[in-house]
Parts: structure tokens; sequence; C-alpha cells
């Protein structure tokens, strides 16, 4: 009876809306009218109402204090208040000079701290990365493949640590890592020296050994990988798992189904169409780390160089303003650099 | 019941009580939570059949289908494919390959690489892999194809790619899930032949999730229709058309016209339908299992009633010719279909095919007519 049905009937009751508010007095004060009206007596149309705020938020707040900071890089460095000589001078005849010092950034090139506090703050945050990477995926891949019920909880346990402070939370691992701390006092409760007894007369033939309980873990660069990846997890896990939930299960089933045992599934499928994911997790957690202070100044040892704890020196124990926005600015570009990288790389498997 | 057309029983292995069948399912239960998706399916497919799976949403058609792929794990029962008993066999073990409803084409691998997935599986070499793929561009005619990627290509190549890449393993059975439906209805024509073209050239057995009952009329050696969970019917198309079982088969496949009535005469080469709503006797020209006074329901297709304005000669005395008005006349072109009021109030549909053109006497609205059918145009049902 489809068709029959189908084909009759159009005269559906149509109200006309004008009878119902016909007669009503009009609204006097309308003050999203007014506002719009000023707006656009300035020359702010709708577009640049929307663009306006966040433009002005970044200029303000991001694009000039760097400009500063550049200023500050290319001036020279005197003992005062505030500790370096203005960019621009107006000499004794009225002319305006402009006084260009390279010498901080010479010097940066000249004094291998840099240099190293630079490519140990790189292999840092790239191992952190990877290590953040390795226990991340499980975790995300995990969370999206769980009810959905449970998926929420584990979500919010994986945001929860965010209620507390990063301070106090990275405080709490020395107590986890020193000696005879939580993680020491738990190995050895369990026994464990005797396993490690047991396997160093198993590897001496090798020459190698396994340092005996207590372990030095912290204020040494392993403390310093697990507060980072402590930290940083989360940044890793979200956008891996927004990633990995939208993954059709249709796809998983087709490779089962065309004979692929369920590793080679993930390798052939799951990782490749994660890669937007793995990309940009690892850049949320790689970029901050570069520039991390607080974590190596608590869970690092003397030997830790991070470019940030350099840059706290100069700050504020060297108080040399000039070579400390050097070092900021030299900073920015070594992790610019990558960032464009990774960012192609993004886009190249969008792309795709 | 009519007879049926001979055609040489190797054709037709279902018509064969001896013949083993490929595809054994025995008692097949599937439970989500309380729910059974499927309650106890028991079903036998033969080597080189065309079967569709045919029913509405939620008729468990599909998860039937995951069943035997191996998505889904059987509750209760059993399924043996080719003799082996697929308990325990993971999909990638099963000599099973499916086209998904979704296609589920790899996004980020180019139409040779998804074709020559499942090749890779099995270790085949270079050269025997690359052979392979380009015998099946072939034949889904994609030449040329190869380096894109499935963004770039339109519904009907993905399709495409789609089947090359399950027909790829060479597969005993090929599962195919709703394998039109995301295609519009002229592509779907062209493809319906098409499909059934490769299933005659491969040779290998297809099981076909529809919903659409024209589909599976037309690919079909055989339908299984479902309803509930439960197979309905399980019969050759015209089978399911001409011979519903139950007023929900016939109900389900085309549009039929049913008729509520009692038995009043029950004998051994016809029986007469007293029915109220019709207006008339309804009789019957074959004997039918049924007790005179047990209420039954008689079905018949628009097709099979003929409308005229003068009374026609009764073929049996007081039925099979009832009055009514002519409601409502809806022209489409090959046919036009007319609603007829009965004196009941009772609705009839009539289809008539127009086989003159622009016909000036035709039927219209408002006329008084009398319809007509023959004694053996419609199905008495008795559930």
């Amino acid at each position: 009876m489809g068709e029959l049905e189908r084909r009759r009937g159009f005269g559906a009751d149509v109200v006309t809306a004008e009878l119902a508010t016909a007669g009503l007095p009009r609204p006097v004060w309308r003050p999203w009218g007014f506002l719009r009206e000023r707006l656009t007596m300035m020359g702010i149309g709708g577009r640049w109402a929307v663009i306006l705020p966040p433009l002005l938020w970044l200029l303000i707040f991001f694009l000039i204090p760097l400009i500063v900071v550049i200023k500050i890089a290319f001036s020279e460095s005197v003992v005062g208040q505030p500790p370096y000589m203005p960019l621009l001078t107006i000499s004794p005849e009225g002319d305006v000079q402009m006084t260009l010092h390279l010498s901080n950034f010479i010097f940066l090139t000249q004094d291998h701290l840099y240099l190293d506090a630079y490519l140990s703050s790189l292999k840092i945050a790239a191992i952190s990365t990877i290590l953040a990477l390795l226990v991340g995926y499980p975790m995300a891949y995990f969370i999206a493949r769980s009810g959905d019920r449970a998926r929420n909880i584990l979500l919010m346990l994986v945001i929860l640590p965010f209620w507390s402070s990063f301070l106090l939370r990275v405080y709490a691992w020395i107590g986890f890592l020193k000696n005879n701390g939580v993680i020491d006092n738990t190995l050895e409760a369990l026994g464990v020296q005797h396993l490690i007894d047991a396997l160093n007369a198993a590897l001496a033939p090798l020459g190698w050994a396994i340092p005996p309980l207590p372990w030095a873990m912290l204020y040494t660069d392993f403390g310093v990988y697990i507060g980072i990846v402590y930290t940083y997890l989360p940044f890793m896990i979200l956008p891996l798992y927004t990633n990995l939930v939208k993954l059709d299960g249709a796809l998983l089933e087709a490779s089962a189904d065309l004979g692929a045992k369920p590793f080679r599934t993930f390798l052939s499928v799951t990782l490749p169409l994660s890669m937007p994911g793995v990309i940009a997790g690892s850049m949320l957690v790689f970029i901050p780390a570069i520039g991390e202070y607080v974590i190596p100044q608590l869970l690092g040892g003397p030997s830790t160089l991070m470019i940030g704890r350099v840059l706290w020196d100069e700050f504020f124990t060297n108080r040399d303003w000039p070579t400390a926005s050097a070092v900021a600015i030299a900073m920015l570009v070594v992790v610019v650099v990558p960032l464009m990288i990774l960012q192609r790389a993004q886009n190249a498997v969008v792309e795709r | 019941m009519l007879d049926k057309p001979e055609i040489a029983a190797d054709a037709r292995p279902w018509r064969d009580p001896e013949a083993k069948p490929f595809v054994k399912i025995r008692d097949v239960t599937k439970k989500f939570g309380d729910v059974a998706a499927v309650n106890n399916v028991s079903l036998d497919i033969f080597k080189g059949e065309l079967f569709c799976l045919l029913g509405g949403s939620g008729s468990g058609k599909s998860t039937l289908l995951r069943m035997l792929a191996g998505f889904e794990d059987l509750t209760a029962g059993t399924i043996e494919i080719d003799g082996q008993n697929m308990a325990n066999v993971p999909p990638y073990q099963r000599p099973v390959n499916m086209m998904f409803q979704s296609y589920a084409l790899f996004p980020h691998m180019t139409v040779w690489n998804n074709i020559a997935y499942g090749l890779k599986r099995d270790h085949l070499s270079k050269p025997d892999i690359d052979a392979r793929v380009a015998e099946l561009l072939h034949l889904v005619k994609l030449e040329g194809y190869e380096q894109r990627k499935p963004n770039q290509l339109s519904g009907g190549q993905r399709q495409r790619v789609a089947l090359a890449r399950s027909l790829a393993k060479r597969p005993k059975l090929l599962l195919l899930d709703e394998p039109l439906g995301a295609l519009d209805k002229k592509l779907r024509e062209e493809t319906q032949y098409e499909l059934v073209k490769i299933q005659e050239t491969t040779g290998v057995t297809f099981i076909v999730v529809t919903h659409d009952q024209e589909e599976a009329m037309s690919l079909s050696t055989r339908i299984g229709v479902m309803n509930q969970g439960e197979i309905a019917m399980i019969g050759e198309p015209q089978d399911i058309y001409e011979f519903p079982n139950s007023r929900f088969v016939a109900g389900f496949i085309g549009s039929v016209n049913m008729f509520e009535g009692v038995v009043t005469e029950d004998e051994d080469d016809h029986i007469r339908i007293r029915s109220a709503e019709a207006g008339c006797d309804v009789y019957v020209s074959h004997g039918v299992d049924c007790a005179p006074d047990q209420i039954l329901w008689w079905a018949i297709r628009p097709e099979k009633i003929t409308l005229t304005r003068e009374k026609p000669e009764a073929e049996f005395p007081d039925a099979n010719i009832t009055h009514g008005m002519v409601e409502d006349v809806v022209y489409l072109g090959d046919m036009s279909v007319f609603q007829v009021v009965l004196e009941s109030g009772k609705r009839l549909r009539v289809t008539k095919a127009n086989s003159l053109r622009g016909d000036p006497e035709a039927i219209s609205w408002d006329e008084e007519v009398w319809a007509s059918w023959s004694g053996a145009a419609g199905s008495v049902l008795t559930s």
C-alpha cells in the first residue's frame, strides 16, 4: 500500500507564524543588537568579532613577551636594575642608536655547557617520549577497547592526577625513589635480593652484574625518566585514545578474515592507522619535556644536564638576563625544528 | 501444489535427499544476554549455491553470517563447513572469506595492497601474488586502479575492490553482508548480475545477507527467510513468492492481500473458505491439510486478480468474484496499482500490466468493478 499512501494527503495544516506574534510590542532594549551595531560602526564585522579576542590574547601574552625576550637577548649584561643595557639609545647628538649584541649567541657556541645541555635535553626528552609511548599505547588501546562504562572510568583515572598539584606529585616520587624508600623497601620485603644474587651468579661469566639493593634511583637520570614519563603519560594516552577509539572494528575483522593473526593485524592495520595519534602524543610529551625544569631539579642528579636548569641558573644565580634570553631563544629554535618535522610527518600520515 | 519444472538433479542438490551439504548449520543459537539473536537455526547449504539470508533488521541474519565467519561464538549448536567442525577455529584459520557491509577496505593501503593482503598472509611468492591480483582486477574490471587509495574510488569501485579482496584467497565459502546495500538503485541492478556472473565463473559458494527482497529474488538459488532469529522458510525464490508457508513470509516478500476465513468445505480436491472480509467464498482448487470450521488465512498476490467492469462468468458457484469500488489508481509506467474498496470495507490491491499505450478503456477512479481470480491463484495459510 506504500505508493498509494505516499501519493495522498499534502494537506498538512499550516499555521502562519506571523499571526501568533502580530500585535505584540517590539522589544526596545536588545543588548546584543546594540553591541553588534557599535562593533559594526568600528568596522568589526561578525568574522572579526570572533577572531579578534584570541588574536589580541596571543598578541599581548605571547608575541609581545617574546619580542621582549628577543630584545634582551641582543643587549648587553650590566650590573643594575634592570640587569641589561637598553637596545635603543639616544646619543648626545639626538640620533637614535640601536646596538645589537650578538655576543650572547656567540658565547653559547663557545661554552660546551650549552651545547651539551641542549643535546642532553633532546636525549632525555626523546627517551622519555619513547618510554611514554611504550607505556601509553597499550593503556590507550585497552581503554579504547573496553566497554562504554569501564572506558569512562578508566579515562577518568588517567586524568585524575591532574586534580592534585604537579609539584606535590613529583615530590611524592622522592619518597618512592630515594634510598630505602618505598620501592627499595618493597623489593627487599619481597626477597628480590635473593633473586639478584642468583642472577648475578648466572651473569658473572659474562662480566655483568646487577647492583645490590638498595638501589640509587633518586638523583639520577633514571629518576628524571620516571618523573617525565609519569607526568606526561596522560598527554600521550589521550590523543592515542581518541585515535584508537575511532578505529573501525570491521577493519580488524577484515584482517583476521583474510588470515592475519592478531599480532599481524596490529602491525599491518592498527599501528599504521594510529600514527596520527602516535605523532600527536609524542609531540605533546617531547616538547614540554625538552624544557622541563622542575623534574630534573627535584629528581635528577648533579650530572643531569638539562637546558631548563641552565636557563634557571643563568637567570637567577648568575643574573645574566641577556645570556639567559639567548639560551631561551636558541631553545625555541631547537624545539621548533623537531616540531616542524613531526608536524610534516603527521600531515603526510593524515593525507595517506 | 503446482508441478514445478524439473531441472537436472545435480543443478539443484537441495532437491536430492542424498546430497551432502557443504555448510551444515545445526541447532545454532546465539544469545546476547537474555536475548536470542539467533534461535535454534538449522540450515544446509550446498556447494556452488548462492544462498540468500533474507530478513528485516534484527532478524538475526547478520549474526548468523558472523558466526559462520567466526566473529561470534555460538551459544549452542554446531557449524560444519566442508565436513570440518568450526568450533574453536579462529576467523584467520577458516576457509571462509567475508565481504563486509561497509567494505572495510584498509584506508591506508592501495587497491593492490588491499587485494594482496590475504595472499601475503599465505606467504605466496611475489610473482604469484602479482599474477593473482592482476587476475582479480581483471575479474572486477578495475585494471589501472592498482595504486589508488580507497578514498579515491567511487562507491561502486570500492564494492568491487572489496569483492576482489574477499575472493583473492579462493575461499570455499564467501559470505557477503549486504553487498549491494551502499550502492544506488541503478548501480545495484547492474552489479547484481555481475555478482551472479562472478559466482558462476568462480564456482565459489556464496551466502548473501540482505534485507532487500528484490535483491534476494534476482540473485539467489535459494532464499532463507529469517524472522526474529528463526528461519521462517527456506526455498527457491519462486516457492517463497508463490507458495509462502506462513503469513509472515507472504507479507514479507512482495505485497499481498490477506483474508481471514473459515473452512466450509474440505474435500480432497478442493476446499471452500467463507470470508466475510472478501465478500464472497474463496474456492481453492486443490486439497489443503485443514479441518472444517478451522479459521485460516488466504493470501493472494495483487497481479493474480483480474478487474472487470462487467461481472464475469463464475468459474465456481458463488466464489472467487467480489464487488467493489476503485478508490485510487497509481500509474507506475509498466503497471498500474488499483486500490479497490470491497463492500466489507477491506481494501484490495490489484496490479495490472499496462500492455496498451495510453489505454482509453483503462479502469479509473470511482468505478464499480468486479474482482475475480482462479482457483489456484492464492495460498492457504494456517499459521
